[in-house]
């Protein structure tokens, strides 16, 4: 792919013969995240010829880059000025790009502490059912003029818009990192994980793989020796962390289904059938399960969280009740009146 | 150009039967109060932007859920419109009555429901003050991270619309990133609950557009936060600088070095003096500007990053660097800080609040721009700034009583704001728009941009009954603030009505 590379115009001109013919769009970056959600007849809209990155100061803390920027190439240079996207936001696939990573709105580890790719969005320029090139937001931190429609942006799926470029808040990387692993039951973690969280100590994710509690710690030197410890434990590779990120993990090596299960941090052991992992400090739960969705989208909801199957089924998301979806409807005939920006990919009705 | 709601710029507005509404809502709701004389509603004609006042058509202070329900959807069958209004201390306009509208107080709504250490969140009323929920959290070792200067007396409801900061925002975010779920009712009185106990929620991130949405888009009846571990140990350093672009550069510099502060704020000379005489924080009352620099988080790490922004600073130029001492040192240091715009009331008979934002590199050159627009326009700015953010907050010193000088402090402060977007930045970063800031939208944002604003409040609020005339201007009134651009010379609001 070319680098650098401004094609506003050429995405410009193919929305607006979309929106001319009434064709409806299926946006795209290097589809690495194609495997969630429905999937969408329509033409393709590839915004992989955009990109580059636009700005970067880091003393700043901010960057800004077409959406058809890699991933792979903002953390390079992230990396190289000893700052990081804190929401470490999972590839799932070679050349995963910008656009794509703050449209389907997926964090990594991180999440419950740094928070998530949302909570990084500064800004964004759009293209909109209109078929208008707009700029919402800006590079500053602190920002509240208008309607926060570049954080509606991140996780809708290219269900309001076509995203063209993203400012991020960035963060300097931590002094010092370091990751353990700790033998306990799963209660035991649970618990251990519900104390800690009200002290402060320096943890920066934390999983559960069935056997074993997995910790990262990040923060000074002082602060990661202490904890290191009183924590005990065996030290184990940090790239432990990017494997769970990217499924990597044999946990999620076989054909069962694989469901994300999103759950107050607190909840109990979970009793499904299937094999689970916890993530996110029991934030984030994955479940392999040949259950009935039926039964996994309840007992979820029972508990206060929701599920979603990673795969393109036919309503992958949980169901959206009333009011809910009639406001998800009239928020994308509102932004989107023609329906042409991947019309069904998060749910049928929107 | 009348900053008070005025039909011909803000779209006409329903004729409301007030004797017919007063009379249905009792027999409708007995048991509800409601305000509707004169001097009933007098207090109720502004919230903390108190240049600007309108007397509502009557003020309901409802105590129970089902009330707002019911009220919500009188007033959407009668066409009234409803300003929702928590403690009234905004400083935008936000909560500004309409003479046609019901004022919705929803300050009653003050209980805690309930704070769950484990689960680290707090789930409260809309009325609960900001400071409360820190107090209830402290006896887990949590606390809720922001921390509006109001935060004695705002309510988290209105933190919510506005999206409100503070001094802590660098490091623990705005209010948008310290919630978890929201419950409202549409403007047709029917519940719905944004975001989830978990950490995110299925569809769209409505918790996210309903954050500072200033009221437009639906009432806000219950508020789950997050809370946060208290920090183990909180340092100040004060550094003093012969000149604001040194401070400025130092710091950028403690940025760069890879520290990120809980609090980095900055205050010039006259911020200094107003605040030393005042509150005698020990602030040398000779520089040109300090910074305070908080860092906060585990003892060992917070020592480790005091020796290393103290060698920042000096390498920066600072003349002076002093660490607080104790904690009563810190809290003085932070006292000062606090009370700055009390501070600059004592040396002004009237002073106006603003609040844009910059990117941090372009602060010595704003800094400049402010300096000549307070000459050009004769009268005196204070500057205050949380500077880790960007996010100045100039003080416009002036006299209500000297004809005219509230007018040229306002055009004053719109041309600062214009400054600001020019060079990147924001119109607003913690206070909102409300109806201070509606012409400089037009500033800030094109006619496209400002139809999807429009687009996004239809999905909610088609009939615009909710809080019309805030947070986004009409196209009708940028028009208008646009051709009154072209008449240089002319003050923008010459026939701007007197307090």
């Amino acid at each position: 792919m070319q680098h650098d590379q401004d094609s506003t115009s050429t995405l410009l001109e193919q929305v607006n013969h979309a929106l001319n013919h009434a064709i409806p769009l299926c946006i795209q970056g290097s589809n690495s995240k194609a495997f969630l959600g429905r999937s969408v007849a329509g033409e393709v809209l590839d915004t992989r010829c955009h990109s580059g990155i636009v700005s970067y100061d880091p003393t700043e803390l901010v960057i800004s880059a077409r959406a058809g920027t890699t991933l792979t190439e903002i953390e390079e240079v992230l990396e190289a000025a000893g700052q990081m996207l804190p929401c470490e936001p999972p590839h799932m696939g070679h050349g995963a790009t910008l656009g794509g990573a703050v449209a389907a709105g997926l964090s990594g580890p991180r999440r419950p502490w740094s928070g998530s790719v949302r909570d990084f969005v500064l800004g964004t320029r759009v293209i909109t059912g209109r078929g208008k090139h707009l700029r919402f937001g800006g590079e500053v931190m602190k920002n509240v003029a208008g309607y926060d429609l570049s954080r509606l942006m991140a996780g809708s799926f290219g269900c309001l818009g076509v995203l063209t470029e993203v400012s991020l808040k960035v963060l300097p990387k931590p002094r010092e990192c370091l990751s353990l692993r700790l033998e306990m039951d799963v209660h035991e973690a649970l618990s251990e994980l519900a104390e800690w969280g009200q002290q402060p100590i320096p943890i920066s994710a934390a999983c559960y793989d069935g056997h074993a509690l997995h910790l990262r710690l990040e923060g000074g030197e002082g602060s990661v020796q202490a904890s290191r410890q009183r924590l005990g434990g065996e030290e184990i590779d940090s790239a432990f962390w990017q494997d769970l990120r990217e499924h990597r993990h044999a946990f999620f090596d076989n054909t069962t289904p694989l469901w994300r299960l999103s759950l107050p941090n607190n909840t109990a052991p979970l009793d499904l059938p299937g094999t689970q992992l916890i993530d996110w400090g029991g934030a984030q739960r994955w479940l392999k399960s040949n259950a009935e969705g039926e039964l996994i989208h309840r007992v979820v909801m029972e508990l206060g969280g929701h599920a979603t199957l990673y795969s393109n089924g036919p309503n992958p998301f949980p169901p959206l009740t009333q009011p809910l979806l009639r406001y998800h409807q009239r928020l994308k005939s509102q932004l989107d009146p023609l329906g042409i920006f991947n019309p069904g990919r998060m749910y049928a009705e929107v | 150009m009348n900053i008070l709601y005025d039909e011909r710029l803000d779209g006409v507005l329903p004729k409301v039967d007030k004797a017919a509404l007063v009379t249905e809502l009792q027999q409708l709701l007995p048991d509800l109060e409601i305000l509707h004389t004169q001097e009933e509603l007098t207090p109720y004609e502004c919230d903390g932007l108190s240049v600007y006042r309108t007397a509502p058509l009557l003020v309901a202070l409802p105590e129970r859920l089902e009330q707002v329900e019911e009220l919500l959807k009188l007033c959407y069958r009668r066409k009234v419109p409803v300003v929702a209004r928590g403690a009234g201390t905004g400083l935008s306009g936000g909560a500004l009555p309409l003479e046609q509208g019901v004022l919705l107080v929803m300050a009653r709504f003050n209980r805690i429901i309930e704070v769950d250490p484990n689960g680290r969140f707090a789930r409260v009323q809309p009325g609960v003050r900001n400071l409360a929920i820190s107090h209830a959290a402290a006896p887990y070792g949590l606390y809720y991270a922001p921390d509006p200067s109001s935060q004695i007396a705002c309510t988290i409801g209105g933190n919510v619309a506005e999206n409100a900061g503070g001094v802590h925002c660098l490091k623990y975010g705005l209010t948008v990133h310290n919630l978890l779920k929201l419950d409202i009712l549409t403007v047709e009185g029917e519940k719905m609950t944004l975001g989830a106990d978990a950490l995110d929620a299925p569809g769209f991130d409505l918790l996210a557009l309903f954050t500072g949405s200033e009221g437009m888009l639906g009432i806000i009846t219950e508020v789950t936060v997050k809370l946060l571990p208290k920090p183990q140990v909180a340092k100040v350093l004060m550094a003093s600088f012969d000149s604001v672009e040194k401070a400025g550069r130092a710091v950028g510099n403690i940025i760069a070095a890879g520290i990120i502060p809980g609090g980095l704020e900055m205050m010039d000379n006259l911020s200094i003096r107003a605040v030393e005489d005042f509150i005698h924080a020990g602030y040398p009352v000779d520089a040109e500007a300090i910074l305070l620099c908080e860092l906060d988080g585990v003892e060992a790490d917070v020592q480790d990053d005091c020796d290393r922004v103290k060698e920042v600073l000096e390498t920066a130029g600072a003349t002076e660097v002093r660490l607080a001492r104790d904690e009563a040192e810190r809290v003085k240091f932070w006292a000062g800080r606090k009370n700055a715009f009390p501070a600059v009331g004592r040396i002004s008979p009237d002073y106006y609040c603003m609040d844009g934002t910059i990117p941090r590199r372009e602060l010595p050159g704003v800094l400049k721009g402010i300096a000549d627009l307070s000459e050009e326009y004769g009268l005196r700015v204070a500057n205050v700034f949380h500077a880790g953010d960007g996010n100045m907050h100039p003080l416009i010193l002036f006299d209500a009583n000297q004809p005219g000088e509230l007018e040229r402090a306002e055009a004053l402060g719109g041309k600062i704001l214009e400054l600001c977007v020019k060079v990147g930045g924001s119109i607003t970063g913690e206070h909102g728009v409300g109806r201070e800031k509606i012409n400089q939208m037009c500033a800030q944002f094109n006619s496209d941009e400002l139809t999807l604003f429009h687009a996004v409040k239809a999905a909610f609020d088609p009939s615009g009954l909710l809080n019309p005339g805030k947070n986004i201007p009409t196209l009708h009134r940028c028009a208008e603030f646009g051709a009154m651009h072209i008449h240089h010379g002319q003050l923008p609001f010459p026939e701007l009505e007197r307090f």
